[in-house]
């Protein structure tokens, strides 16, 4: 009786607010890199530059457009793959970012795989467990992990696996289009690096999400039914302590991407972090404005897909209209 | 041939015993109650029998099912729960898991116990009054009703010797707790299904059983046979939960003068269904144009079933909500709820349903009874420690305990203080919401013996709030009988309920369970 | 809460004495360290740890006991203030949004989405690109961070408490709201947002360390732990110890951080957390 009509409605809600959060990102961005400095022109260019120079570059960037147009030249031009063009390298931004995502994006889902994957199922493993010396065990490891610094870890992983064992190499990347699978091993490393201290929070909040489960009644009406603890964790827990999990993962995301400009700088990796730390340093606010808005960008949009996925597994939420 | 033998069931929880010595016997065929109040251990026996207890528990004595006694074996035992004993718990929507089908989780039932599919299903749900499309819904779009209905679906899908219903109607309101029980009675005459029945209703209990055990503080306080039990119970703890279940109806003359104290005056509530994205929704009548006069002196009985509008039209008479539209008059000041002048609002209180809500727990007793007095100006110091002194002590309870904190006092206490709260602006109306039913059942009395007590002292008006007939027909002058947001009758108690016009009175009427003596 | 219920949680004990102690030795370097942090001298560089310097010397020859005192207050303090600035913007506004509702919920709501968008270090490179790096800079990237999560916990929290009858009796008695959430609401969710501070806290120390270390806060002359690797990176395949130890710090210090804080909440109120939690999550 509710087929696709309330979950349309769901979707369009969320990818509504998802475009609202968006154009607000974007406002805020072009406010404090475009209108904060006063005259980007001569930002860029500082304060020794000549007034000739200055408005040469003020016409090339539109600069004497209003604000208003400004703005909108850059959200179009965006919305046609046209991020303008870096003010030191003279190249394309698109082309510049695209380039630096091909390491960036695989790391980051590298990272993200492999904590769910270690994550999950040992947070499952020590919420069925709990109280017992593998609970403990797992728990004092998670809570380890989860201190460590990733690009500190990255350090450590280095030491051990690049240096004493010489299993993988110690930093550089390979372009994929050369030696895929070379680029690939040169990514285990810092995706490791990235996903250990991530899958340590997951196993944690997995466990606490699924001890609450546990205690809840629906669980003892399945034992009532005839089922063990266990399976009636693992039938009818499980599903329900994904709902908080899903957040969880979301902000995770967030930390990866994050996580992922900080790391590269361990294994002297090429990507969208160096290209932004070579634009800080040289004040090139189109490429900063294009690239933090990508970033902005990757992290709603996995908001969006968390909120989606929570909507396909709670059915109360797809009724539910706010 | 009994079907159930517990033998000297001690259950400890770090030490402190929860249930002492406790020994029963239950035959195959029984419909046996156990009845007890908060605490008394009644829900842990069941828990027990069925191998659930909580990990922490520290079990000794014997539980015999069907002359073996229960395996030790995890697995063995969840198999022996899954094939011979049917389970019903207290609240129906925290019981189903909210991510499945209901249709679903009674096959998953179905097939624990060898049995399979969809034809099951649709005939479980015939016997327990559904229909075969509710299997396609989610907890939450089925009624308390349905979703309780479910769980018993769910309960008989292995056909089991013994079925262990634990307070299964307290979580419903009137009409459909007398339903369900009817229900569990039928299913058991069908199926010759032995029933545990725990309650602390003793009213459905006699309605229901044929041995009862009573329970208190973990320990056994007398069984036997229904009828000897209630008839003549030989403890008097036991005396006190009978006299209980009778409330006298009101004594002596209604206290009513001619003049008007606070006029509804058609009185409209609507509330919008969502909040931005509501296109095309019909917003919800919660009160429909409800107009009545209370008296001075009066005391004005608004009963329904839950969701028929009547703690939304309270709560607009008390100045907590705005009515969409029309007015409320108190002695020439006109309001619509929560513009309600605060110079009026010490002539007007509440007293809450929920004694462990109503009071914040990070504050003292009488830092929470004085915060009403801010709305008496002009008090000096002296003055606002007589008022809480003098509050505290019309309920009952000492000065002494002004400077103590919530959790020190008992359900019983908390209400008294939430009375005396209510009272310490010396206010001359009164609303009740729902005064006693979250309070154990030999408690209920004293409260409100208290509170006939109070009107009289202070001539206070009060509206009280319930779906208790009995409560309503032992303390109300005049009764309104609400339904969806709208007045349906009215009338004397005695008259009302000895000829009921309008369709809902008569079902409440009927809902209503026997008394035990009958 | 009452030292004797402290002590029936371990946890906490060993969590807050942890971190106590690393904060008095934070502390201390503001009046002493065994060796001023700015004394250089090529002689004595890369030194072991020894009875002269426990802990040795880095490549400039700095005693790194001291360096590791006085970043750690570097430390400490970023935390703190991004946690005091998460905690004064994010818990009035999560209030807010939960006694008033209607529109001013919405905008609440929406900006903490929008302020979810931002992580730390995306905000960093605003302000950076802007006036440059600077452990101000950090500050207040993290600190905005924290902002929509000290809200989303008040939020929640406050909704759970609000629809208790005491804080119908209050309205009754004629508190305003913002009294109300004064007098009844914040003292009821103080323990989830202390135990949130500290979580913050914790996660404060990772990120300052995080964004140190690729240059976007502290700045040298002063020092941080994450500026100490940042410094021992390009020695780090020679010389472990540069980075090992700094790092063990932060470890040991986020540890005790995190042991403390699950120690609080279990101390504190555990249901209210539950109830908490079930909001923020729904």
């Amino acid at each position: 009786m509710w087929g696709s009509h309330p979950m349309t409605l769901y979707i369009l809600r969320r990818v509504f607010g998802f475009l609202v959060t968006l154009l607000i990102a974007a406002a805020v961005i072009f406010l404090l890199l475009d209108l904060l400095p006063g005259d980007p022109a001569r930002f860029i260019l500082g304060i020794n530059a000549t007034p000739e120079a200055v408005a040469a570059l003020r016409l090339q960037m539109g600069l004497d457009d209003p604000a208003i147009v400004r703005f909108s030249n850059w959200l179009f031009g965006m919305l046609r793959g046209d991020f303008g063009l870096s003010q030191t390298q003279k190249l394309p931004v698109a082309g510049l970012i695209a380039e630096r995502m091909s390491v960036t994006l695989p790391l980051t889902l590298f990272a993200m795989v492999i904590s769910v994957a270690i994550g999950l199922p040992l947070g499952i493993l020590a919420a069925r467990h709990r109280g017992k010396l593998i609970d403990t065990a797992l728990m004092v490891l998670a809570q380890t992990g989860v201190a460590i610094p990733n690009f500190w870890f990255g350090m450590l992983l280095t030491l051990l696996f690049a240096v004493t064992l010489r299993w993988l190499p110690p930093g550089g990347f390979t372009p994929w289009n050369e030696d895929a699978w070379a680029s690939l091993r040169g990514l285990v490393l810092p995706s490791l690096a990235l996903a250990l201290p991530q899958a340590a929070i997951l196993a944690r909040v997995m466990r606490t999400a699924l001890v609450d489960v546990s205690t809840q009644d629906f669980i003892r009406t399945a034992r009532a039914k005839g089922m063990t603890f266990g399976e009636a964790l693992w039938r009818h827990g499980v599903r329900n302590a994904l709902l908080p999990v899903l957040t969880i993962l979301g902000l995770q995301f967030a930390f990866l991407i994050a996580g992922t400009i900080i790391v590269e700088n361990v294994f002297y990796l090429p990507g969208l972090g160096r290209l932004i730390f070579t634009a800080i340093s040289e004040r090139d606010l189109v490429l900063v404005r294009s690239a933090t808005i990508i970033l902005v960008l990757v992290v709603s949009f996995t908001m969006l897909v968390v909120d989606l996925a929570y909507g396909l597994v709670d059915p109360r939420l797809r009724e539910r209209r706010i | 041939m009994s079907l159930v033998e517990i033998t000297g069931l001690t259950i400890s929880f770090g030490g402190k015993p929860a249930i002492s010595d406790l020994s029963l016997t239950i035959n195959k065929g029984d419909r046996f109650g156990v009845i007890g109040e908060s605490g008394s251990g009644k829900s842990l026996t069941a828990l027990a029998i069925t191998g659930l207890l909580p990990e922490n528990a520290e079990v000794s004595g014997a539980i015999l099912f069907d002359g073996a006694p229960l395996p030790q074996d995890e697995k063995a035992m969840a198999r022996l729960r899954g094939q011979r004993i049917g389970m019903v718990f207290q609240e129906p929507m925290t019981a189903l898991n909210p991510l499945m089908r209901v249709g679903d989780q009674i096959e998953e039932a179905l097939k624990l116990t060898g049995h399979d599919g969809d034809s099951a299903v649709a005939g479980l749900l015939e016997e327990v009054g559904l229909e075969a499309r509710h299997a396609e819904r989610f907890p939450h779009q089925l009624s308390g009703g349905q979703r309780q209905r479910v769980m018993i679906a769910m309960a008989l899908a292995s056909a089991p010797d013994l079925m262990i219903a634990d307070e299964p109607t307290s979580a419903l309101d009137v009409i459909t707790q007398r339903m369900v029980l009817d229900l569990i009675r039928e299913i058991c005459d069908r199926r010759q299904m032995t029933l545990i029945f725990i309650s602390h209703d003793m009213r459905a209990v006699a309605a229901l059983c044929d041995r009862i055990a009573v329970l208190r503080g973990g320990k056994l306080v007398e069984s036997g046979a229904i009828k000897e039990v209630l008839s003549r119970p030989a403890e008097a703890y036991t005396q006190k939960l009978v006299a209980a279940t009778r409330m006298a109806p009101r004594q002596g003359e209604p206290h009513v003068a001619d003049k008007t104290l606070l006029e509804v005056d058609h009185l409209t509530r609507a509330f919008s269904q969502g909040g931005f994205w509501r296109w095309g929704q019909q917003p919800l009548l919660a009160v429909n144009n409800v107009s009545f006069r209370v008296s001075a002196g009066e005391c004005l009985a608004l009963v329904g079933p839950s969701g028929c509008g009547k703690t939304t039209l309270a709560r607009m008479i008390v100045g907590l909500d705005s009515a969409t539209s029309g007015q409320v008059h108190l002695e020439g000041t006109s309001y619509r709820g929560s513009d309600l002048p605060p110079a009026r609002r010490a002539d007007l209180s509440l007293v809450f349903q929920d004694p462990f809500g109503s009071f914040n727990p990070r504050l003292s007793i009488a830092q929470s009874l004085g915060e009403p007095l801010r709305l008496v100006p002009g008090l000096d110091h002296g003055e606002h420690e007589q008022r809480l002194v003098d509050a505290i002590e019309s309920v009952g309870l000492e000065r002494g305990m002004l400077a103590r904190f919530p959790h020190e006092f008992s359900g019983g206490q908390r209400q008294r203080l939430a009375i005396a709260r209510a009272l310490v602006t010396r206010p001359s109306l009164v609303v009740l919401d729902e005064p006693v039913s979250a309070l154990d059942v030999s408690v209920r009395g004293d409260v409100l013996d208290l509170l006939a007590q109070l009107q009289n002292q202070f001539g206070l008006t009060y509206i009280i709030i319930s779906h208790d007939l009995d409560m309503v027909a032992a303390m109300a002058d005049r009764v309104l009988v609400m339904e969806a947001g709208k007045i349906v009758e009215e009338g004397k108690p005695a008259a009302l309920f000895a000829a009921p016009q309008h369709r809902l009175t008569r079902a409440l009427m009927q809902a209503r369970l026997p008394d035990v003596a009958a | 809460m009452s030292w004797r219920n402290m002590l029936k949680h371990p946890g906490l004990v060993i969590g807050l004495s942890a971190t106590v102690l690393f904060a008095i030795l934070a502390l201390l370097s503001l009046i002493w360290t065994p060796y001023p942090i700015a004394d250089i001298s090529i002689a004595r560089r890369f030194a072991t740890p020894g009875p002269e310097h426990w802990l040795g010397t880095d490549q400039l020859g700095r005693d790194m006991l001291s360096l590791i005192m006085s970043g750690t207050l570097t430390s400490f303090t970023v935390g703190a203030m991004a946690v005091l600035i998460g905690a004064g913007i994010g818990v009035p506004l999560g209030l807010a949004a939960a006694i008033y509702g209607g529109p001013v919920e919405w905008v609440v709501l929406r900006f903490s989405d929008l302020a979810f968008a931002f992580p730390a270090v995306v905000i960093a490179i605003l302000i950076a690109t802007l006036m440059g790096p600077g452990a101000s800079n950090a500050v207040i990237a993290i600190g905005i961070f924290n902002v929509p999560v000290f809200a989303q916990v008040a939020r929640g929290g406050a909704l759970a408490i609000s629809t208790l009858d005491f804080v119908a009796a209050a309205r009754l008695a004629g508190l305003s709201r913002p009294m109300i959430a004064l007098r009844h609401l914040l003292p009821n969710i103080a323990s989830l947002i202390i135990v949130q501070g500290t979580i913050q806290l914790s996660l404060g120390i990772l990120a300052e360390a995080g964004l140190s270390y690729i240059g976007l806060g502290t700045q040298p002359p002063a020092t941080s732990l994450g500026l100490m690797l940042r410094d021992a990176q390009s020695l780090f395949l020679i010389h472990p110890w540069l980075s090992l130890a700094p790092g063990l710090a932060i470890v040991v210090i986020v540890i005790a951080l995190n042991i403390a804080g699950d120690g609080l909440r279990d101390a504190l109120d555990p249901r209210l957390r539950n109830r908490g939690l079930a909001n923020v999550a729904g």
